[in-house]
C-alpha cells in the first residue's frame, strides 16, 4: 500500500502459515487478509497488539528480535529489566539469582525500568493536574494504544499525554550516568528485555520522539528460558559472585506496568482499562463526548497489562500477584524504616536532566479509516462500498479472505479483492448460470491455497 | 448519500448507535478531524436529547463532499419555549436522567457551539425538529 509509516515487530512466516485465519478472526484493527492461503499483514492498520501472535495455532507469526551476540559489540552493556521480568520466577528465584545470571551470559549492567517512574510520577501528575481541556487525559505508557488512537481515534490524539515511558527515562538517565562515570558513548550499549512487541516497535520507531536512547531489543521469553534453565542446572559461574547492585524499588515502581499502576497515582478521578477490545469499546464512546468527568485514562493493549504480554511465560494472573507480593514487600520495608525503601533511589540526583528531556513532540493522527485522501473520491468511493454491502450476507464468515463483509466490501473498492471472493455471491451466480463449479473452485484456491481443497479430495468418503 | 436511523425513546443503552455510524461515515470521507468532532458532539447530544424526552424517533442524513445534514424528528412531547431551552443550564430532566449523567442543561447549548447552523421547530404535545448542518469546507 502507501507509506510504510512505522516498523513492526511481528513477522509473518509464510512458509509456516497454513492459512487458518485464526490471526485474521482475532486482530482488532482488522490488519489481516488471506491470499493464496497465507495471511497478509496490512502494515499501516497493524498496531502491535500481538493478538495473532497468541492465536496463531502453529508459531508462524514471530517477534523479531535483535541477535542477541550484538551485545558483545559494546564495552559496558545495560540490561534494563521490567519489574514483569522477576515476576515470571517462582517465589523460590530471587532478584539476585536472576541478576547474576544475566551478569553470567554477558550483560556487565542490570538496572531496573520502572525507577524511571520515580522521575515521572509527579512530572504526569503535574501535566494532569495543569490540563486545559474537558477530556480525560491519556497515558502513553503502553504503545499499542497509542497506535491504535493514532489509526482508530485520531480526534482524540490531542489528549495524550506527552510524556516519556519510565523506560525512556530509565535508559536516558543510565546512559548519562555511564558517560558521567566517563565512559565513552560508543562503548555504552542498552538493551531492554521486552515482554511484548509493541515495545520493540516503539524503540525501532519511536512515536513522538526523534531515535530511542535504547540500543536494542531482547525478548523476555528468550532471557527467561536462558535464566531459568540455569538456575534450574544450579550453574554456578565465573561471575555468579559478582552481584550487581541494585537499587531499591518501591512498591509503586513495582505495580506501574500493572492494570492500574498508573492510575492509582494520579491525582483526580481515574480509571484503568485493560485488553485491547475493551479500550476500543471505551473509546468509541469517548469520541462523541467533549466533556467528561473522568481525568486520567490508564488503557492497556494486554489483559492484565504487562504482565500479560506475548513474550512472558508465566501466567499472567500468578505474575501479577507477584507484584502485588513484591510491592507489599517494599511497603513493609518502608515502614519498618530500611533507608533505600525511604529514600529516593539514585535516579532522583538526575532529575533536573531527566525532567528537562521528559517531553515528546505532538503525536500526529493517521486515520486508517479513509477511503480516499481526496473526498470527492472518497465519497464515490462511500457510495460503492454501501452498494456492494447490498450484495453482501453479513454473516462475517470470513470465507472471501477478509475479516468482515464490510472489510471485503473496502477491499474491493480499493482494489484489493473482488466481490466473486464471497462464497454467497458464488452460490447464486451458480444457481443463475454466471459462475461454473470450476470457476468458483478456482477463486476459492486463490485465496486459500490450493493445497487446502487437495488434502479434502476424500469429501466422498466422509459423505458416505 | 441518504441515511436513516430510528431512536427509541427512553432506551439509553442505544443511544449513541447513529453517532457512531456518522463518525465512522465522516472518518471514511477524510473529513477534517475538529469538524468530525463538532458533528459528533452535537450529534450525539441531539441523539441523548430524543431518548430523554421523545417517545420515537428517526434521523435522516444527507452527506455529500460539501457537508452533511443531520435532521432528527421525534414524536414527542414538544419543547414550548426554544428560547429559554437554548439557556445553558435549563433543564427539564427527571432525576433519574441526570443520575444517569445526562440533562445537566447543556444540551441544545453545546448543539449550537458544535454545529455550523443548527434549526430548531418544535410543536408542543406533536414533537421536535433538529437540524444540524455542518460543511466541510
Amino acid at each position: 500500500m502507501s507509506t510504510k509509516y512505522f516498523h513492526h515487530a511481528l513477522k509473518f512466516r509464510k512458509e509456516v502459515c497454513i492459512g487458518c485465519s485464526h490471526c485474521m478472526n482475532v486482530c482488532p484493527t482488522q490488519a489481516i487478509r488471506i491470499k493464496g492461503g497465507k495471511a497478509e499483514l496490512m502494515d499501516n492498520y497493524c498496531v502491535d497488539c500481538g493478538k495473532c501472535y497468541r492465536a496463531c495455532p502453529v508459531g508462524a507469526i514471530i517477534v523479531e528480535q535483535d541477535d542477541f551476540n550484538q551485545i558483545f559489540r559494546f564495552k559496558h552493556r545495560v540490561a534494563l529489566i521490567p519489574s514483569v521480568l522477576m515476576a515470571q520466577f517462582p517465589e523460590n528465584v530471587s532478584l539476585t539469582q536472576v541478576s547474576s545470571v544475566l551478569m553470567e551470559l554477558g550483560f556487565t549492567h542490570i538496572y531496573e525500568v520502572e525507577h524511571g517512574t520515580e522521575i515521572l510520577k509527579d512530572e504526569m501528575a503535574r501535566y494532569i493536574r495543569e490540563r486545559d481541556n474537558d477530556m480525560p487525559l491519556m497515558s502513553t505508557f503502553c504503545p499499542a494504544i497509542v497506535r491504535l488512537i493514532q489509526v482508530r481515534f485520531p480526534t482524540l490524539t490531542e489528549n495524550l499525554i506527552l510524556l516519556k515511558a519510565p523506560l525512556d527515562i530509565a535508559a536516558s538517565y543510565y546512559n548519562q550516568m555511564l558517560l558521567d562515570e566517563g565512559q565513552d558513548a560508543e562503548d555504552i550499549g542498552i538493551f531492554y528485555i521486552t515482554p511484548c512487541a509493541a515495545k520493540i516497535a516503539a524503540v525501532k520507531s519511536p512515536v513522538g520522539q526523534e531515535d530511542s536512547p535504547i540500543t536494542g531489543v531482547i525478548n523476555m521469553d528468550f532471557i527467561f528460558n536462558k535464566v531459568y534453565t540455569t538456575v534450574k542446572q544450579g550453574f554456578i559461574g565465573k561471575n555468579t559472585c559478582h552481584i550487581p547492585r541494585l537499587d531499591a524499588m518501591k512498591s509503586f515502581a513495582v505495580t506501574w506496568s500493572s492494570t492500574n499502576g498508573e492510575a492509582a497515582h494520579m491525582p483526580g478521578r481515574t480509571l484503568a482499562i485493560d485488553e485491547i477490545g475493551n479500550v476500543i469499546e471505551f473509546l468509541e464512546q469517548l469520541e462523541n463526548k467533549e466533556k467528561h468527568d473522568i481525568d486520567f485514562l490508564e488503557l492497556r493493549a494486554c489483559d492484565e497489562s504487562c504482565a500479560g504480554g506475548i513474550l512472558t511465560s508465566s501466567n499472567r494472573f500468578y505474575a501479577v500477584e507477584r507484584l502485588r507480593k513484591r510491592a507489599a514487600d517494599a511497603r513493609k520495608k518502608r515502614r519498618e524504616g530500611l533507608m533505600s525503601y525511604n529514600t529516593a533511589g539514585p535516579i532522583v540526583e538526575y532529575s533536573a536532566f531527566l525532567n528537562e528531556n521528559i517531553g515528546i513532540g505532538k503525536i500526529q493522527p493517521r486515520s486508517m479509516d479513509k477511503l480516499d485522501e481526496d473526498i470527492g473520491e472518497a465519497m464515490k468511493k462511500m457510495k460503492r462500498v454501501h452498494d456492494i454491502m447490498e450484495a453482501l450476507p453479513y454473516v462475517d464468515c470470513g470465507l472471501c479472505g477478509s475479516p468482515t463483509c464490510s472489510s471485503l466490501a473496502e477491499d474491493i473498492v480499493q482494489e484489493q479483492a473482488s466481490i466473486t471472493q464471497c462464497i454467497y455471491v458464488q452460490k447464486r451466480m451458480e444457481q443463475e448460470g454466471n459462475m461454473s463449479p470450476t470457476e468458483s473452485m478456482e477463486i476459492m484456491q486463490k485465496i486459500w491455497g490450493s493445497e487446502k481443497f487437495e488434502q479434502k479430495n476424500n469429501s466422498k468418503k466422509i459423505q458416505q | 448519500m441518504h441515511f436513516e436511523y430510528q431512536i427509541e425513546g427512553g432506551n439509553f443503552t442505544r443511544a449513541g448507535f447513529a453517532s457512531s455510524e456518522i463518525k465512522k461515515m465522516l472518518k471514511q470521507l477524510n473529513v477534517d478531524l475538529g469538524i468530525i468532532k463538532r458533528t459528533v458532539v452535537a450529534t450525539y447530544e441531539a441523539e441523548v436529547n430524543v431518548v430523554a424526552h421523545a417517545y420515537s424517533g428517526t434521523i435522516y442524513v444527507d452527506v455529500d463532499e460539501k457537508g452533511i445534514v443531520i435532521k432528527l424528528v421525534d414524536e414527542g412531547p414538544g419543547i414550548p419555549d426554544i428560547e429559554q431551552a437554548m439557556k445553558e443550564g435549563y433543564s427539564t430532566a427527571s432525576s433519574k436522567v441526570r443520575e444517569m449523567g445526562f440533562g445537566a442543561g447543556m444540551g441544545l447549548p453545546n448543539m449550537k457551539k458544535n454545529a455550523d447552523e443548527l434549526n430548531i421547530t418544535s410543536e408542543v404535545e406533536k414533537g421536535t425538529t433538529v437540524e444540524i448542518r455542518m460543511g466541510f469546507g
